[in-house]
């Protein structure tokens, strides 16, 4: 399966955008995707691929490429420690 | 002193998408009570409700807005854009702050949290959609309607079951009149009609069940009435500081002149008669108005045993002999009992019977009751030129909420 692609498919979707709008370079910014959607694709990704996203990395998905990393690393079940404390350095709340 | 006229109606009910269709409707007698659509009904005792007729939230939204609002949210959206389009409003920026939102649900976003719930122990889901918060809360609707129209000034959501509106509307008048505000939308929404809250309701035997013929199911003040019918739906008015009101030449519907609000604090589910009668005193007191003065009284007039003897005695010990000659009806025997919003239904309901001076009967009466001996305008709306009307609002936990509009002149 070609995450990305995926990834793309989902946000799309759960913001009623066309495919072909959202590129893999797109920021969320760019996107109009602000805190409770992102909150929104989150849910979505996690029912999608079955998985739990731990907030430290969620906290980092702010552009297209960076869910597809940050998800690329959950799902192979990689070391995820630098991410958790790249979000300690500035961490932030999901919503609000 | 500041008045307060209504200058928009909003209404979304089973007797009508919009006023026009709605008052007529309630004067033509026709009820909107049916089987439940929305589910199938079929493992309920009580299969009926009113329900609004080929209501589809994509008539009035965009996709990504109704990701994010409960059906009683849209409810409220769609009656506050009639009120507001109808009006002819407009708030400049310098207005906002003294432009409000005061909307009443009893039971909120009771969809979002029954699917939230279902997910949770039913499919023994692991995660629930995180929109389910902001969705179901109660003020989400007040909310909603803020942003929609950019009030910034004194808004607030009330929740006070079945006078939740009436309270709603009622601040709303006050804060206007005493100067916080210079106009306001007020009413209320609800989307009850879920498997599980009529569940709720059913096993409380206060439901008519009038499964074999539910438009005749909901009989208020007749003696072979059956009890409550639950229905859905969202009122909106305008309420504006009369000066301005006149400053921009605004249609006037009536003027809001009394609210009075007590409790009873004595039974959760029973009524009082002293409780009610101390609500309509002072909203009368306050509009200075006498029996005489008032012509038609919108009743509770739920449909139960306890609400309609009780309140057949509320308006002898306030009116006395005049009792026997005010016009009083229920027209929750249409549109059915709106539980949060049917305060500020049945406040449009009244507000546009003054407008076109009718006023809508109680339908289903079939069966005069001894201890219900008032006239309660039987099956036949009555033309009658309406100088002043209450609407009453007397909720389970015993808090009331009573509205007094007069025709403007």
């Amino acid at each position: 399966m070609d995450v990305s692609q995926k990834v793309i498919e989902i946000i799309a979707r759960e913001q009623h955008l066309d495919p072909g709008v959202v590129k893999i370079d797109s920021t969320f910014e760019q996107l109009g995707i602000d805190s409770l959607d992102g909150v929104n694709i989150l849910f979505a990704l996690e029912e999608e691929f079955k998985i739990d996203i731990p907030d430290a990395v969620a906290q980092n998905m702010k552009s297209v490429q960076q869910v597809v990393d940050s998800l690329t690393r959950v799902l192979e079940g990689k070391d995820i420690s630098d991410l958790v404390a790249l979000a300690k350095g500035e961490a932030q709340p999901a919503a609000n | 002193m500041r008045r307060v006229v209504v200058t928009g109606v909003g209404v979304l009910a089973a007797t009508g998408k919009e006023p026009e269709p709605f008052i007529t409707n309630l004067i033509e007698g026709r009820s909107g009570v049916r089987r439940i659509e929305q589910f199938d009904p079929s493992a309920l005792s009580v299969q009926i409700a009113a329900e609004i007729p080929d209501y589809r939230g994509t008539d009035y939204f965009a996709a990504k807005r109704l990701d994010l609002i409960d059906r009683f949210t849209e409810f409220g959206l769609v009656a506050a854009k009639q009120a507001v389009e109808s009006s002819g409003l407009q708030v400049s920026d310098e207005g906002r702050p003294r432009f409000g939102v005061m909307m009443g649900a009893g039971m909120g976003g009771a969809q979002t949290y029954e699917q939230g719930y279902c997910s949770l122990f039913a499919k023994r889901a692991t995660r629930v959609h995180p929109f389910t918060i902001p969705k179901s809360m109660h003020n989400a609707a007040t909310s909603q309607i803020c942003m929609e129209y950019g009030a910034q000034g004194p808004s607030l959501a009330t929740s006070t079951a079945c006078s939740s509106s009436g309270h709603a509307i009622g601040e709303a008048f006050r804060h206007i009149k005493y100067n916080f505000a210079d106009v306001m939308l007020a009413g209320g929404s609800e989307s009850p009609v879920t498997f599980g809250i009529m569940r709720f309701w059913e096993s409380l035997r206060v439901l008519a069940t009038g499964n074999g013929d539910p438009r005749h199911a909901c009989r208020p003040f007749s003696a072979d009435r059956e009890g409550l019918v639950m229905g859905e739906g969202a009122a909106v008015l305008v309420l504006e500081e009369l000066e301005r009101a006149k400053r921009r030449g605004a249609r006037i519907f009536g003027e809001v002149v009394g609210y009075g609000l007590s409790s009873d604090a004595g039974h959760i589910t029973q009524p009082s008669v002293e409780g009610p009668t101390r609500a309509i005193r002072m909203a009368m007191d306050e509009a200075q108005l006498n029996p005489e003065d008032i012509d038609y009284i919108n009743a509770h007039g739920t449909g139960t045993r306890l609400n309609d003897v009780t309140e057949t005695q509320v308006v002898k010990k306030v009116f006395g002999e005049r009792a026997r000659k005010v016009a009083i009806s229920s027209t929750k025997s249409m549109h059915g009992h709106v539980m949060g919003a049917t305060a500020a239904v049945e406040m449009a309901a009244t507000v546009l019977a003054i407008d076109r001076g009718v006023v809508p009967p109680t339908a289903n009466y079939t069966t005069p009751d001894p201890e219900c001996d008032l006239d309660y305008v039987p099956n036949q709306a009555r033309e009658l030129r309406i100088r002043a009307a209450l609407s009453n609002s007397f909720a389970f936990g015993g808090l009331n909420a009573v509205l007094l509009v007069r025709k403007f002149e």
